[in-house]
């Protein structure tokens, strides 16, 4: 089977979810792209967007409409091109709203597992569970008669794990893209010793095709991304509890966050990004990867508080932040929650005082939005860090120390085996999480 | 030697006003807001020349240029707006004309046959277009309307930038591309720094501080855009309009204005060639040249007396090609002419003073009236931080209006009243 026969039976499974939706996105254009080649003319191309959620596929297909009339618009020079042939089509006008209707009648919004019978190519992206992609993806198989590909977009659990349970042979690999799939240029590839060459030639040749950066990632639970991000997640939160013996603990988040974000120069502090994320994610996914550990304890008593107090975080479907460790105006922090009153403190009361503990940026500092765009950053962060280490602010010390702990954790994803070299480990961190510097570096030596 | 003036009666311009050309580069422009529409445009230009005048009842003609109202806005039958600039313009001859991009230039135009044929001694004058209704990739099937729509199917999504990049690159073939852009690119540098001295110009609030290192980094990109041009190489979607008055010497008079207020019409000139036909020459303005020759030879004069040229630069290298059709430079020599900074407003011959169609702003059914207002604004001393002074034996100021790819032309030679 070609590339192009394979990509005429596709189905999605929690398409209307986060990560679902915009893998639909990516993978109802490409198929378009490769249906309007010439060779492929009056061949059928279906790509089954399954949902359990009515609502949810309704407004998937709104999202959908809307993202690929911005495509459209945005690639009009190429599709001239592409309808050439059409006499019909003229103005820019005509060729885009042609574009769209070709994208979204590839497209079958349904809740019924059944059309995954006929895929040839099947992208998981149900809730982090292993269970339950287990039992979704052993049913489809045994009732599908093309032995189809299976590309689950887990973010830490071992694939090998659910291709044994599921009983796939070699027909599954991870296939992890990065939140929202559509702009994210990152994938993680991950596959098991059994996944079958030429599948893994086709996840490359598709993922090229949607022009995505591949970094491949070994099968171990967490894989690079979370592999790397739940560590330093941890480190922080236990950082924040240390300070907490001389303050309020609402306080100490709230340094914390700020030195992750200011002193390590990130897009948003370490408690902003678990925010983002979400806690409950966060903690579901620690507990996923936890049982695969041996010589660490990757748990937080603090995220278990947080969620028994119904504070989540996570993003509205807007895309806007909702309130968890943080409370958040327009994008901008402005309370902490305090755990022990159950209520958010507004940062005014007490944010002079904590910057004032933390004490000055050195004076070579740029913030992440600059310093991202600068053309020598190795230079900057080299002398940036520098005067780090030579200041004596109780910030600096401790951003030092976190900074070594980050470039530890690098280190440690390769001796474990988790990535194959320290470039690798600082792809996935600039391009996945939009670090401005490596995180494996020289920097804190 | 002075030629003969061929003018059959003296015709003046004056009372010259322009909106904002509104647009991205203007602070106050937010493409998700409302703003204001044709209405807003066509009644704040004709208002503001009225109020100069001391009122319309001495208006005896209303004409609107406007090239696609009918597409941008949903409305045609403009004419019909003339009351809405002031009641005493009603029941009184009003209409509106149509050339593309010259449609301005076919207003000014317009209202100077009515004058010579006797049925007016006052005509106002307005262009307008509101062009931010849609976005780029849809304007630029809107704006392919001044090319033959046979040929759209075939032609670029940004159709008109495709037409000129076409032209740019067998300019860049035949004579270099480095030689070419250097020209190109001291355009865009002029136009933007004229810009600047305008408050109503789009690119007044441009305060880029290396404008030819920003040039350089933008290189043509066929796969985004069009193989031959960048961005700063084009004109810009503009909301604008701009008025001014056309009067007989006797309608002047009725106005009680000094003719020191007012440029005098020495010449003036509208070819059109044939629309379906692809250009004879792809590095000549071939229709330009014929009407700007034709001008100067009704004025009676030489290009070498003209002190300030307004001209169409909707691409950087239709500016270029401008400077060779007038005459200016040697065919091929243009790029260097405007290199050698000849063009900028200390240069030998000041063009496009309020930084023309890329810096100050296109606002495509307006651009031959605001053509107009600037030459009137140079020529009577009314140009503010822009203003530039003419050679004593210079006095003449001309303006070239052009319609799609070089179909329609205006071209007006002015001098002080």
């Amino acid at each position: 089977m070609t590339y192009d026969e394979r990509l005429q039976q596709v189905a999605v499974l929690g398409a209307a979810g986060k990560m679902g939706s915009g893998i639909l996105l990516l993978t109802a254009v490409e198929m378009a792209d490769v249906s309007l080649k010439p060779e492929n003319k009056g061949k059928t191309y279906v790509l089954n967007a399954i949902d359990l959620s009515e609502e949810g596929l309704a407004g998937l297909m709104d999202y959908l409409r809307e993202q690929v009339l911005k495509i459209a618009e945005k690639k009009t020079v190429t599709l001239r091109k592409l309808y050439a042939e059409r006499a019909d089509l003229i103005e820019n006008y005509d060729i885009i709203a042609q574009y769209v209707n070709d994208v979204l009648k590839i497209v079958r919004p349904t809740t019924a597992m059944e059309t995954a019978y006929r895929s040839n190519l099947i992208f998981e992206a149900v809730t982090e569970n292993k269970a339950l992609k287990v039992k979704i993806l052993k049913q489809i198989d045994e009732n599908n008669p093309n032995k189809p590909w299976f590309f689950t977009n887990t973010s830490s659990v071992p694939i090998h794990l659910i291709e044994e349970e599921a009983a796939l042979k070699g027909r599954i690999l991870g296939f992890h893209f990065y939140n929202p799939p559509a702009v994210q240029k990152l994938v993680e590839l991950i596959v098991t010793e059994a996944s079958l060459p030429e599948m893994q030639q086709f996840a490359n040749d598709y993922a090229k095709a949607l022009r995505k950066i591949v970094v491949p990632s070994n099968d171990k639970a967490g894989f690079i991304g979370n592999g790397h991000f739940m560590r330093d997640a941890l480190f922080g939160i236990n950082l924040a509890k240390k300070l907490a013996a001389d303050r309020p603990l609402y306080e100490a988040i709230y340094m914390v966050n700020k030195l992750t974000q200011d002193f390590l120069v990130r897009p948003m502090g370490i408690f902003q990004l678990i925010d983002y994320v979400g806690i409950d994610v966060v903690q579901f996914i620690m507990h996923v990867m936890n049982p695969h550990l041996t010589d660490e304890n990757l748990h937080s008593d603090l995220l278990d508080q947080m969620l028994k107090l119904d504070v989540r975080g996570g993003q509205m479907s807007s895309g806007a932040q909702k309130d968890g460790f943080l409370k958040y105006e327009k994008g901008a922090v402005t309370a902490v929650y305090d755990i022990s009153q159950q209520k958010y403190i507004d940062v005014t009361g007490f944010s002079d005082k904590c910057d004032q503990q933390l004490g000055a940026l050195p004076e070579n500092h740029k913030p992440w939005k600059s310093a991202v765009r600068l053309a020598d950053k190795d230079s900057h962060f080299s002398a940036y860090f520098d005067a780090m280490k030579k200041s004596d602010n109780y910030g600096a010390k401790l951003a030092v120390a976190y900074g070594k702990n980050s470039d530890a954790i690098g280190r440690k994803l390769v001796s474990d085996g988790v990535a194959r070299n320290h470039d690798d480990v600082n792809t996935v961190m600039l391009t996945g999480f939009f670090h401005a510097y490596n995180p494996v570096n020289n920097f804190f030596a | 030697m002075q030629k003969q003036n061929k003018m059959q009666k003296k015709l003046y311009m004056t009372a010259g006003y322009n909106t904002i050309s509104m647009g991205t580069g203007r602070k106050e422009f937010n493409p998700k807001k409302t703003r204001p529409g044709l209405e807003h445009y066509i009644s704040e230009a004709g208002k503001g020349v009225v109020k100069q005048i001391g009122g319309a009842d001495k208006i005896d003609e209303t004409v609107i240029g406007n090239f696609m109202a009918a597409r941008f806005n949903n409305q045609a039958h403009l004419g019909g707006f003339a009351g809405l600039i002031d009641d005493k313009l009603e029941n009184k001859p009003s209409l509106s004309v149509e050339g593309a991009c010259a449609s301005g230039g076919l207003s000014l135009i317009s209202a100077m046959r009515s004058l010579l044929s006797g049925t007016a001694e006052v005509v106002l004058s307005i262009g307008v277009e509101v062009q931010n209704t849609v976005k780029a990739i849809y304007g630029a099937d809107v704006l392919a309307g001044a090319g033959w729509f046979q040929k759209r199917k075939n032609g670029h999504a940004y159709f008109f930038p495709g037409q000129f990049s076409d032209r740019a690159g067998v300019y860049y073939e035949k004579y270099g591309y480095d030689y070419a852009r250097a020209g190109m690119k001291r355009w865009f540098v002029n136009a933007i720094e004229n810009a600047r001295l305008d408050p109503e110009a789009q690119e007044h609030h441009n305060v880029t501080a290396d404008l030819a290192g920003l040039y350089d980094k933008m290189k043509p990109n066929g796969r985004s855009f069009v193989d031959h041009l960048n961005v700063l190489d084009c004109s810009k979607v503009s909301d604008g309009a701009s008025g001014i008055i056309v009067a007989t010497e006797e309608g002047l008079k009725k106005l009680g204005i000094e003719k020191s207020q007012a440029v005098e019409i020495a010449g003036w000139a509208q070819i059109t060639r044939n629309i379906t036909k692809d250009p004879a020459d792809m590095v000549e303005l071939t229709t330009i040249k014929k009407a700007a020759e034709k001008a100067l030879e009704n004025a009676g004069i030489t290009i070498d007396q003209v002190g300030t040229v307004e001209t169409h630069d909707c691409f950087s290298i239709a500016g270029v090609l401008a400077t060779e059709a007038l005459g200016l430079a040697a065919k091929g020599k243009g790029a260097e002419y405007v290199a050698a900074g000849k063009t900028s407003r200390n240069g030998e011959m000041p063009m496009n003073t309020t930084g023309g169609l890329i810096g100050w702003g296109h606002p495509t059914g307006a651009t031959g009236v605001h053509q107009a207002v600037t030459i009137w604004q140079q020529l009577t001393g009314n140009a503010g931080k822009a203003q530039i002074k003419l050679p004593e034996n210079r006095p003449y100021g001309m303006t070239i209006n052009m319609g799609g790819d070089d179909v329609t032309v205006v071209a007006i030679v002015y001098k002080k009243g």
